[in-house]
């Protein structure tokens, strides 16, 4: 048996410690030991982005990332976007505009445009289409993603 | 933009509900990170699985020894094919045209005496960790006998060529399905032809004759993957009562229970299947390729399995569509009747019969009104992945061939592209090549539309840039489908449905209820039940869950009203003749005083004789087809033979939209996927049959940045097969974009491309040849 290691982090704005594997990935460690089921994999070498997480306000694709390399950080996932007072307004933008289909990607695309729209709210769509070149969706084709993230920038501006 | 055919379509002319935009059910938990797909599965006890794949593309698999990996600590099992049953049988509907019969479902699951592709699953394995499970694949000891492999349509038909299946079937005539072996008693030689066919109208000869212009091509198609996001899964627990548990995210549970019921030996009835979540599929996710597994895993070890894929798996292990060859023929009279067209489809299945070669061959010049026409087809396996279908199986390829030539007739002719289509064009009455007569169909409109868009008439300039359109048709399907809905006292409903819902149908499948009632969309609920609560329902494929659930759907609510009106009959001691329910509201024709909202009457329900359900079983005929037009602009770079989009319109007969932003997001994504499969996707393998690009990062399909918007134009001609007109509307955006941009990219730079995929090296070396041949 490997040997566990301790380790100290945050997760969604709340101090959590987990053991892990030193070769389990923060996909792994936040799906299978934190039941954090909402980060999805689609590939596990980097090229889907429906694994993004937030660490320390950079995004990051969760299967490249270890999980011992958490100790210290503040980690944000797609179940931390919501708030007890409701949906955060990309999610409620997502709804409106019917920006999913299948809905595996979401998480990964909510994650990544929540980390663009607080620094840049007035992304224009090329911006957008930029910033998201790393998140697939086979779905929708993107239309109604960059169209429900131009219209989340316009609800967090009027915020 | 949408163009309505029928004024009552939408607009709120006729409809309360139908065409408007609520918000989906299931997307609070989609956009929440609650909702819970084939991997999200979590049970106490529960075990990892994984699967080992043959490295070769062809090889004899003399033997194979675990027993060092059972030795490793955490391992718990492993499985071979020895523990399936070992079916013959007929061939059986796989849905959407792909056919197989139980021995090769069998076979595919877990290869037998043979390993056929790069990927074929050889042994199963169970083991605390996946990362324990990843580490006995390799102490797994497997002796092959390595032999040569055919990689390629043609190679395999060649005599000589390395034969797959000793004993397969050579079926010749269309009523056979691919998939068969041959009786015993035939002692002929097998060859890699699985199915061949012709169909056949008129004098083809006699209409080449006719003709002033005749464009005759060959054409090179790849194999593609579905892509979906989602890598499969699956979850069983084998119970100490015989009974299986299956947890797993298809296109069809009851078509994952019933496989699996019979790869093990079990009746239907000892297997529940539970539809989790699904995370795409677009086809691919109609074969059954780890339920089985991991069923046979819990069963040896008494605890739940989980079987994952990785990425790479997905693209080695489970289907692609078919590549192939297309030979075209079309001639036409120098005013544009097109008097003959003939076309031979020689499709690639992978290592088992069943390509779509058939509803490729029904698709092939389906918009378009011929007098003579042959269409002959063939399938063929080769040592690659078994194919799947893929969102209007076959048909993508056939119009990639068909509507290239048309643009080159056209052009020939000197005629507009469209007027060509418009001039030949399908219309009710018109007789398809493969026998249907078409009812009310909206081909015509959708050209006209196209044609009077502001994109097919807005100026393109600049150099190396060009505009491209191109017709697609698919058929569309249905099949079985059962709907159960409960109303509460509170006056909501909760609908209970058996197709699994691949891109948000089911909101659309309550809006039906919501319609018949007169109630809120918002005010049913519906969910996918498992196999135990709800009755058999075909898989969620051939663009048909909506049409059959969403008629399933409406038969129930129609049950649940006439229930109502009996139930106010009852209440005030009237005849049920003299009640009607009109907007929500149940009342006497006569006496205003007596009346209930569905509101007031649901409150009163178990005092006044118990709760009401409503239900209905449907196996819907009426089937409507749908035809799509596609304008596409694009931009060559000289230098690196790169092309970009610019802008792109599709647009397509709905039939009604019942929620108009999921239809333009099926045609957006179908739009997409063909623009990628036009462009960048395919299948590489080197000499060995080994893929050499199974990640997304090789294997190219498109992102944000590749894309402009998708302009979706609804073009509203009901559909007379169901109550409120719709036309299954998913796969068809799919068929026209190849050669969309393939006409596209003929305008910018002169060149007809005749291969897909059109990825910079293809263009590259079709301009040098070009300018080498001035």
């Amino acid at each position: 048996m490997t040997r566990k290691t301790h380790v100290v982090s945050n997760i969604n704005g709340a101090d959590v410690e987990f053991l892990c594997e030193p070769r389990q990935s923060m996909l792994e460690v936040l799906r299978d030991v934190m039941d954090l089921t909402g980060t999805k994999e689609g590939c596990n070498d980097g090229n889907c982005g429906a694994c993004t997480i937030s660490v320390d306000g950079t995004i990051i694709d969760s299967c490249l990332m270890l999980a011992v390399e958490a100790e210290g950080k503040k980690i944000g996932t797609i179940e931390g976007v919501a708030t007890a007072e409701g949906l955060h307004p990309i999610q409620q933008a997502f709804l409106e505009n019917a920006a999913l289909q299948c809905g595996i990607c979401t998480p990964g695309f909510i994650v990544a445009v929540k980390a663009l729209l607080e620094k840049e709210p007035d992304a224009d769509e090329y911006r957008v289409r930029h910033w998201l070149a790393g998140n697939l969706c086979r779905c929708t084709g993107y239309d109604k993603i960059v169209r429900a993230v131009l219209d989340a920038g316009q609800r967090m501006r009027s915020n | 933009m949408t163009i309505t055919a029928d004024p009552k379509a939408n607009g709120g002319s006729g409809y309360s509900v139908i065409g408007t935009r609520p918000i989906r059910h299931d997307g609070l938990e989609k956009v929440t990170g609650q909702a819970r797909y084939g991997e999200d599965v979590n049970l106490p006890g529960m075990l990892f699985g994984k699967v080992l794949r043959s490295p070769h593309a062809h090889a004899r698999i003399k033997k194979i020894d675990a027993s060092r990996a059972l030795a490793l600590t955490g391992v718990e099992a492993v499985v071979t094919s020895a523990e399936l049953v070992q079916a013959s049988g007929k061939a059986i509907d796989l849905g959407e045209g792909a056919m197989t019969n139980p021995k090769f479902l069998s076979n595919n699951i877990l290869a037998a005496d043979k390993a056929l592709y790069k990927g074929h699953a050889i042994a199963g394995v169970a083991a605390t960790s996946p990362h324990i499970a990843e580490e006995a694949l390799r102490l797994i000891d497997v002796e092959y006998e390595v032999l040569p492999a055919v990689l390629d349509a043609k190679e395999a038909m060649k005599p000589g060529a390395p034969i797959l299946h000793e004993r397969l079937a050579n079926f010749d005539y269309i009523f056979a399905r691919p998939g068969g072996l041959k009786d015993d008693d035939d002692q002929s030689k097998s060859s890699n032809v699985s199915l061949h066919f012709v169909f056949e109208t008129g004098d083809i000869q006699k209409g080449f004759k006719e003709a002033d212009v005749i464009v005759e091509r060959e054409y090179h198609t790849k194999a593609v993957h579905q892509g979906y996001i989602e890598p499969h899964a699956a979850t069983a627990m084998w119970n100490r009562d015989g009974k299986v548990t299956l947890w797993s995210s298809s296109q069809g549970h009851f078509t994952m229970r019933e496989q699996t019921a019979l790869v093990l030996g079990l009746p239907v009835s000892q297997v529940k299947a539970i539809q989790m979540e699904i995370g795409g599929g677009f086809g691919g996710k109609t074969l059954t390729y780890l339920e089985p597994v991991a069923a046979l895993l819990s069963k040896k070890t008494g605890k739940p399995v989980k079987v994952s894929m990785s990425r790479v798996e997905v693209f080695e292990g489970t289907g692609p569509t078919s590549g192939g060859y297309i030979n075209v023929k079309i001639g036409a009279t120098k005013d544009g009747k097109i008097t003959a067209a003939e076309a031979v489809l020689m499709y690639e299945a992978g290592a088992f019969p069943g390509s779509p070669v058939i509803p490729g061959s029904q698709c092939m010049f389906g918009p378009y009104n011929l007098e003579n026409a042959r269409v002959e087809g063939y399938d063929i396996v080769i040592n690659t992945p078994k194919v799947a279908a893929y969102r209007a199986p076959g048909a993508p390829a056939a119009a990639f061939a068909a509507e290239t030539a048309i643009d080159e007739l056209a052009e020939k002719l000197g005629m507009d592209s469209l007027e060509l289509r418009i001039l030949n064009g399908a219309k009710e009455g018109t007789r398809r090549l493969a026998g249907p007569v078409f009812p009310r169909i909206g081909f015509l409109e959708t050209v006209q539309a196209a044609k009077d868009h502001p994109h097919y008439n807005a100026p393109l300039e600049g150099p190396n840039r060009g505009r491209g359109v191109a017709g697609g048709f698919w058929f569309n399907a249905a099949g079985p489908a059962a709907v159960t809905a409960s109303v509460h006292a509170d006056g909501t409903i909760s609908l209970v449905e058996g197709s699994p819902d691949i891109g948000g149908h089911r909101v659309a499948v309550a809006m039906h209820v919501a319609e018949v009632l007169g109630i809120p969309a918002e005010d049913v609920h519906p969910s996918i039940g498992d196999t135990d609560s709800i009755a058999f329902t075909s898989m969620t494929g051939g663009s048909g869950a909506l049409m059959k659930t969403g008629i399933a759907a409406y038969e129930a609510a129609q049950d649940i009203k006439s229930q109502l009106i009996r139930r106010a009959g009852n209440i005030w001691d009237v005849s049920v003749d003299d009640i009607d329910m009109v907007s929500g509201v149940i009342q006497h024709k006569s006496d205003p005083e007596l009346r209930f909202t569905f509101k007031e009457l649901a409150s009163m329900l178990n005092a006044t004789g118990g709760p009401i359900v409503g239900s209905a079983g449907v196996d819907p005929k009426g089937v409507g087809v749908a035809f799509g037009v596609h304008i596409a602009d694009v931009e060559v770079d000289p230098e690196t033979g790169k092309t970009q989009v610019l802008r792109y319109t599709a647009v397509q007969d709905v039939g009604t939209a019942i929620h108009p932003s999921y239809v333009e997001g099926q045609i957006q994504g179908g739009a997409v996927q063909g623009i990628g499969w036009a462009l960048n996707e395919e299948y590489v393998f080197n000499k060995e049959g080994v893929m050499a690009n199974p990640t997304f990062l090789d294997y190219r399909m498109p992102i944000s940045l590749d894309l402009p918007m998708i302009d979706a134009v609804l073009v509203e001609v009901p559909n007379p097969g169901h109550p409120y007109g719709l036309r299954g509307v998913g796969e068809t955006p799919i068929v026209p974009p190849m050669a969309a941009i393939a006409n596209a990219i003929h305008n910018a730079i002169g060149v007809r491309m005749t291969e897909l995929p059109m990825s910079p090296g293809v263009v590259l070396e079709a301009l040098w040849n070009k300018d080498n041949s001035h």
